[in-house]
Parts: structure tokens; C-alpha cells; sequence
């Protein structure tokens, strides 16, 4: 049996309906498996959604859950992927004091050598996005935390695949049946 | 037209005719029960209530067209719709109020989604303005039901009424059939809408039957023909199908030993020479000991079932799986399968067949013989035809099926008695076991039986029932007075919750924690809902009551005390090996 836990990236597009949500976190959760990160937005295609779930957890209970995903009535189809089989970012924003950004020049350089974007600034506070891989946020942030942060938000997980998705082609096919 | 409650009870029901071609303006609960009766739907089971009252007053007016069943609490609804559903194999219906109508349904859903049943359950919910209000009888049933059925939707508008029954209707029939709950707000029930209803052909998200893959059937046809010891293990997928003649032909033509899962019982004859029994943990002897013995394991409409399968890691690691199924999600889920022949059982039993090679498997068969015979003298003959005081459960389903001579449709509920009256009821015909299977629902079969007898009311029905499953649901005896739905009932009573004491026995050092039950009058009872009602209680009078009950015409209540501590042979004990089966 494979019991090596892996992290894996599921994408699935559905149709945009109340409650899908729930009936696809349901799965999850009657598993008892922990979803480490979701985001749910528009996809490439026209009225399709498309949900990016992180997950750790071995390859055959990942292939069990995808089945038991696509089943549902408006699911249209589930992929799941390693790490190395994606393009993937999460994107994070970090609110902190307008002071340090003139009293402490490494904040500076911080700023510069994390390729972080200053999204705006007022004389209480700025606000810093940086996108990247985990680790990449996880360091600014260990990096910025001395000076005192205000507010840290973290975004789940978004990626794309390297190989192809055929979802377009499906959805031509039930049109033309 | 702006609503107003009389224009809707007059001017709104113009045409009776369900289908109307042109559009017409009607009002939501109207265009509810127009649209059932346009899906073919003949008899609906519910329990009014506050948010569920506009529907409720339409179908008042169409009372000659859809006879509506009330139940005298809202599972019943959902197991007499269930009944409906199995024997009939059309979609079962009920409705029931928002909140406490809604969560009583819970329970039949849920039993209907394990066991692959289509049902449409409509519940009233409050008006759109108040959700999520904490307002009286509001409770989220679209949160609540959305893990125990295959599809729900709310509906806040009228306009929208049409096409989402129409969905409604084809998810719960299409692919595995199962329960679809469709929860409509009191607002959109008295709003009007412009009507018309067309029938639902396709979902683009949704492929209910997976593409037959030839090459998969020849990988199927040439394992089965090379095997030497065949053994198929059939579920309810075959009846579902309805591939029974598809599926006789293959066993026939290759001569393979058939196993069945419980709810795959009455799929061919019980006296069919290949039909090897019931798999499972209290199924029969050689069928279990041989899944470890087979070299091809031929598995159609089943799921593996941890009460079919015992301990996986041992069960069948010898045998070249073969699984015909038609949801992709059960392939490799419990057993890992060697070839998938995925598709709906009809069509691809009737590509396989002309690929199969005669054969008999004359020797193979003789060990299912063997062993058969070494369950009968230890443990069947004793069941059957008992010496010893003190009446036991087999006796009576064998005599049940002595004067029904196969015909009757056996509805048990869950326990020991069920065990019993699946492995001992000889069916003739399919659709004739209904039982709640994979939920095992105590309370399932005094209503499911009422629902069956309305589907099929040329057949005979008879609810085998324990005293505890019994008293869970006792209140439809009322349902029945009222319908006078001609529904046997053989309650075996011994006075105790058998299964669990059996394995309090077994198990706990015969701690019997809580299951002795302290009974009452159980004729009594039937004979307030003016049900006649006999009690047997020595072996002499037996013949003669199940005798008058099966020549009744009507209702009828049959009592039989069985020995109390009586234990339900051959078991696999929960987590051993189909081939550790124990015959005591």
C-alpha cells in the first residue's frame, strides 16, 4: 500500500452554483483530511469555476477523493498534481507602521531585494504584496516580524499545470451531442 | 396576474392537463405538483406543515390525478417512498415543511444514498426574505442534506420550478440512481411563473454513464474464459440495470457460480443451480471460504462493502478482480481491480456475452456443493426445520415462502431477522428483497412495505420485522389503517435488540447493556388501528396463522416469539477473513 503522505494541488471546474462549496469540502472533511489551503475563482472558461485545494495525503486516498469529486452532478472535471507538475503562487500583503519605512533603512532593502510591491503608503501605515512560493513569503516574513508587523495576510494557493486541461474540449462535446 | 390566494385556487386551474403546450401562468405550488405529474409520479409521500401549505393546497386540486400518502411522521415518508422506488424501480417522491419536516427526512435520504435509490424529496422552506434568520421552522436542509444525496438545490423563484424538477428527476434516475432534495421557499411557492415543463435529456457537468470501453471487455471475456474457478459476486447494479436476463445469459453460458450481496438478492431465481448464496458476514458458507479459493473474482454491480468483504488485506488476494460498475468512483476504492469494465451492467453483460466460451466448471461447482452441504446439516436444517422448543426466525420465513411459493416481496427491516429472512427467502421474481442495506436503518421496513404495496399492489408484501425496528416506526400502522395498503407484517419478537445482544454475547461476555426490551402488547396495538392481528408462540400453531395471514385480504398483524437468545450462523466476526467465517 502507498502510504508516503505527498502534498498535492487539485484544480477543479465546475459550474458556478450555491452550496458547491460545501458538497466538494464535504469530501474532505467525511475523510477526515485537512484542506490546507482553497481558493475558488472564474476560470478560462466562460461561467466555469475553477477550485485550487492544497492537500498532504497519499496518492491513493488523493485518487479516491478525485473520484468521488468528479461524481457530483456539477463537477465537470478533477485533476490533481505534485509540486512539480505546477506553476504555483500564493500571494500574501503585510500593513505596517509608515515610520519604519523612514527610520529603518533595512526595511528598504528588504522591500527591494524580496521583488515586494509597496501598494500604498499614508502617514500611519504602508502596505506590502509579495507573490511567491511558500518559502519565499514565509522569509519576508520572518524577515519583516522584528520591526513589528500590523496586519499579515496569507492567500491560499493558486496554480497552473503544466500539462494540458481539456475542459474546453469537453464542454464542446455535450454542446454538440 | 399579482397573486392573491383566490385567484390561484380559481381562475389558475383552468387546465388540468399537466402538460400544457402552451405556456400558462400558474403559481409555484401549482407548477410543483403539475411538474411531478408530468415526470409520471402517481403517489407522493409527505407530512404538511407551515412552508410546505401552498403545495399542499394545489394538490388538493389535482387529488385525481396525484394521490397523495400521509405518513404519520416524515421518515416514514421517505422509507414508503423508498419501498416505492425499489420494487417498482420508478422514482420515489416525498414532501415534507421546512425545519422539523425536513431534518425527519434526513434519515431515508441517506439510506436511499447508500443504497442507490431514486428518490425526489421536496421540503418547504421559509420565505427567501427570512433565510438565515433563525425564523420559525427555518433549518439550512440544503447544508444539512448536501453529504447524503446526489444532488439538492434551493429554489427562491418560481420561474425556476420547472427546470429544476425536471434535473431533479433525471440525476435521481440517471447513472447510480440516488436522492435529490429540492427545497423550495414559501415566496416562490406563491409567486406565479409562466408554465411550461419539458423533461431534462442532459447535464453538460454530468455523464451518468460512463463510455463502454471494448477493450476492457475483452480483457473481462478472456480472464473469465481462461479461469478455472470462477466466482461472480453480483449487487444491486444488475437490478438496476435491469440487466437480469443479461446477466442469467453470461452465468449460464460460462457456467459461473453467483454470489449475491444483500441488496443484490432476487436478481435470479434463489433455485437458479448457479445461484451460490449471499456473500458477507452473515451470508452463506461456501461463497465466503471460496472468494479465497477463486482465480478470477467477477464482481457487477457492487461495491465491496466492508460487510462483504471483511478484512480487506485478506480478502481475495489470490483471484484476478474483474469490476463492472457503473460509478467510476467505486473502481479501486476498496478492492483494487484487475480489469474495470465500467459501464451500466445491461450493456456491457450483453457485449461480454457473445465474447464468453461455453462451460460448465463442473468440478468447481461441486466444492460449492460441498460446502453447502456441510452449512446445511450444522446450521441450515437446524434453522428450517428446528426440533427443539422454542421457535426460531427461519422457520418462519420458511414458511412464508412455503405459502407465498416465492412470490411475495420481502421487506425486512435491520438486524437479525433480516439476516435471517435474506438468507432464507426464496424469491422467483426481481425487485422482491427490499431491506436497508449499506445504512442499516432500524424503522425501515413497516413503511417501506406500505410504499411497495402501492407500487406493486398485484404482489405480495410481507415486512419481516424484529421488536426493536419495529417500535422505531410502529406509528405508520396508521398510515396503513388510513390507505389500507394490504401490507403483511410478521413481527419475529425476541424481546430483545437480537444482533446486538448477539454480539454482546459473542464479544462482550454477555454483557447485555440495554437491549432487553420490555414489550407491550404488540396485537393490541395492531388491533387499535383495527389491523387483525394473531400471536403465535408454540411451533403447532405456525403452519395455521401464516397460513390465514397469506389468504387475508387486507392488512393483516402476525406475532411469532422466537427463542430469545437464538444466534444468527455462519458470521464473519467484524474485521476476520471472509474464509475465517465461523459456523458457531
Amino acid at each position: 500500500m502507498e502510504t508516503q503522505i505527498e502534498r498535492f494541488t487539485i484544480s477543479i471546474y465546475t459550474e458556478n452554483n450555491v452550496g458547491l462549496l460545501n458538497r466538494i469540502s464535504a469530501i474532505f472533511q467525511r475523510r477526515h483530511v485537512n484542506i490546507e489551503s482553497i481558493s475558488s475563482s472564474a476560470s478560462e472558461i466562460e461561467a466555469v469555476s475553477r477550485f485550487t485545494i492544497l492537500v498532504a495525503i497519499t496518492e491513493a486516498n488523493m485518487k479516491k477523493i478525485i473520484g468521488q469529486i468528479e461524481k457530483q452532478v456539477e463537477v465537470i472535471r478533477a485533476f490533481y498534481h505534485t509540486d512539480e507538475e505546477t506553476i504555483y503562487q500564493e500571494s500574501c500583503l503585510f500593513k505596517i507602521s509608515s515610520d519604519l519605512l523612514f527610520d529603518e533603512r533595512q526595511i528598504q532593502n528588504i522591500v527591494k531585494e524580496s521583488n515586494a510591491r509597496i501598494v500604498t503608503v499614508n502617514r500611519e501605515f504602508f502596505v506590502l504584496e509579495k507573490s511567491g512560493r511558500r518559502h519565499e513569503v514565509d522569509l519576508l516574513y520572518r524577515e519583516l516580524k522584528p520591526f513589528g508587523i500590523m496586519q499579515f495576510v496569507r492567500s491560499g494557493r493558486i496554480a497552473v499545470t503544466k500539462e494540458k486541461m481539456n475542459i474546453t474540449h469537453l464542454l464542446d462535446k455535450f454542446t454538440q451531442e | 396576474m399579482n397573486f392573491n390566494k383566490e385567484t390561484m385556487q380559481t381562475e389558475t386551474l383552468i387546465s388540468k392537463d399537466p402538460i400544457a403546450s402552451e405556456c400558462i401562468r400558474i403559481s409555484g405550488s401549482e407548477a410543483i405538483v403539475r411538474s411531478l405529474i408530468a415526470e409520471g409520479v402517481d403517489v407522493l409521500y409527505g407530512y404538511p406543515g407551515g412552508a410546505i401549505m401552498p403545495v399542499y393546497d394545489a394538490l388538493y386540486h389535482f387529488k385525481d390525478q396525484l394521490h397523495h400518502v400521509l405518513t404519520r411522521h416524515e421518515q416514514g415518508a421517505t422509507h414508503a417512498a423508498q419501498g416505492y422506488a425499489r420494487i417498482s424501480g420508478k422514482v420515489g417522491v416525498a414532501i415534507a415543511t421546512s425545519g422539523p419536516g425536513a431534518t425527519n427526512l434526513v434519515t431515508g435520504i441517506a439510506d436511499a444514498q447508500i443504497d442507490s435509490t431514486p428518490l425526489v424529496c421536496i421540503t418547504g422552506q421559509v420565505t427567501s426574505s427570512l433565510l438565515g434568520s433563525d425564523a420559525f421552522q427555518e433549518t439550512d436542509i440544503i447544508g444539512i442534506s448536501t453529504p447524503v444525496t446526489k444532488w439538492n438545490h434551493q429554489i427562491t423563484k418560481a420561474s425556476e420550478i420547472p427546470e429544476v424538477i425536471a434535473k431533479a428527476f433525471y440525476i435521481a434516475r440517471s447513472g447510480r440512481p440516488g436522492p435529490v432534495l429540492i427545497d423550495i421557499t414559501k415566496d416562490a411557492q406563491f409567486e406565479t411563473l409562466d408554465f411550461t415543463y419539458q423533461k431534462c435529456t442532459g447535464i453538460r457537468s454530468y455523464s451518468p454513464e460512463p463510455q463502454i470501453d471494448p477493450l476492457a471487455i475483452n480483457k473481462a471475456a478472456a480472464l473469465i474464459n481462461k479461469a478455472k474457478k470462477p466466482l461472480v459476486v453480483w449487487g444491486q447494479g444488475v437490478i438496476l440495470s435491469g440487466a437480469e436476463t443479461a446477466f442469467k445469459a453470461v452465468i449460464e453460458k460460462a457456467g459461473l457460480p453467483s454470489a449475491w450481496t444483500i441488496l443484490g438478492a432476487s436478481a435470479i431465481e434463489t433455485s437458479h443451480p448457479l445461484n451460490v448464496g449471499m456473500v458477507g458476514m452473515h451470508g452463506n458458507y461456501a461463497p465466503n471460504i471460496l472468494t479465497n479459493e477463486c482465480d478470477v473474482l467477477i464482481a457487477i454491480g457492487m461495491r465491496f462493502d466492508d460487510r462483504v468483504t471483511g478484512h480487506l488485506e485478506s480478502y481475495a488476494r489470490q483471484a484476478k478482480v474483474i469490476h463492472f460498475e457503473i460509478d467510476p468512483a467505486e473502481i479501486n476504492k476498496n478492492v483494487t481491480a484487475d480489469v474495470a469494465v465500467l459501464g451500466d451492467a445491461k450493456k456491457t453483460l450483453e457485449a461480454l456475452l457473445p465474447m464468453l466460451v461455453q462451460n460448465t466448471h463442473e468440478s468447481w461447482r461441486g466444492r460449492f456443493a460441498a460446502l453447502y452441504q456441510i452449512e446445511y446439516d450444522e446450521i441450515i436444517q437446524k434453522d428450517l426445520f428446528p426440533t427443539k422448543e422454542g421457535l426460531t426466525m427461519g422457520e418462519v420465513i420458511h414458511k412464508i415462502n412455503t405459502f407465498s411459493k416465492g412470490d411475495a416481496a420481502i421487506v425486512s427491516d435491520v438486524g437479525q431477522h433480516q439476516m435471517i429472512a435474506c438468507r432464507y427467502a426464496k424469491f422467483r421474481q426481481t425487485k422482491s428483497n427490499i431491506t436497508s442495506g449499506g445504512l442499516g436503518t432500524m424503522g425501515f421496513a413497516l413503511p417501506a412495505a406500505i410504499g411497495a404495496k402501492m407500487a406493486a399492489p398485484e404482489r405480495e408484501v410481507v415486512a419481516v420485522i424484529g421488536d426493536g425496528g419495529y417500535q422505531m416506526t410502529i406509528q405508520e400502522l396508521g398510515t396503513i389503517f388510513q390507505t389500507k395498503a394490504a401490507v403483511k407484517i410478521v413481527l419475529l419478537n425476541n424481546n430483545f435488540l437480537g444482533m446486538v445482544r448477539q454480539w454482546q454475547q459473542l464479544f462482550f461476555d454477555k454483557r447485555y447493556a440495554a437491549t432487553e426490551l420490555i414489550n407491550p402488547d404488540f396485537g393490541m396495538i395492531a388491533n387499535a388501528y383495527h389491523i387483525p392481528a394473531q400471536k403465535v408462540t408454540v411451533r403447532a400453531d405456525l403452519d395455521a396463522a401464516v397460513m390465514t395471514m397469506m389468504a387475508h385480504d387486507g392488512p393483516y398483524f402476525l406475532e411469532v416469539v422466537v427463542a430469545p437468545e437464538a444466534n444468527v450462523f455462519p458470521m464473519i466476526p467484524s474485521g476476520a477473513s471472509v474464509s475465517d467465517i465461523r459456523l458457531s
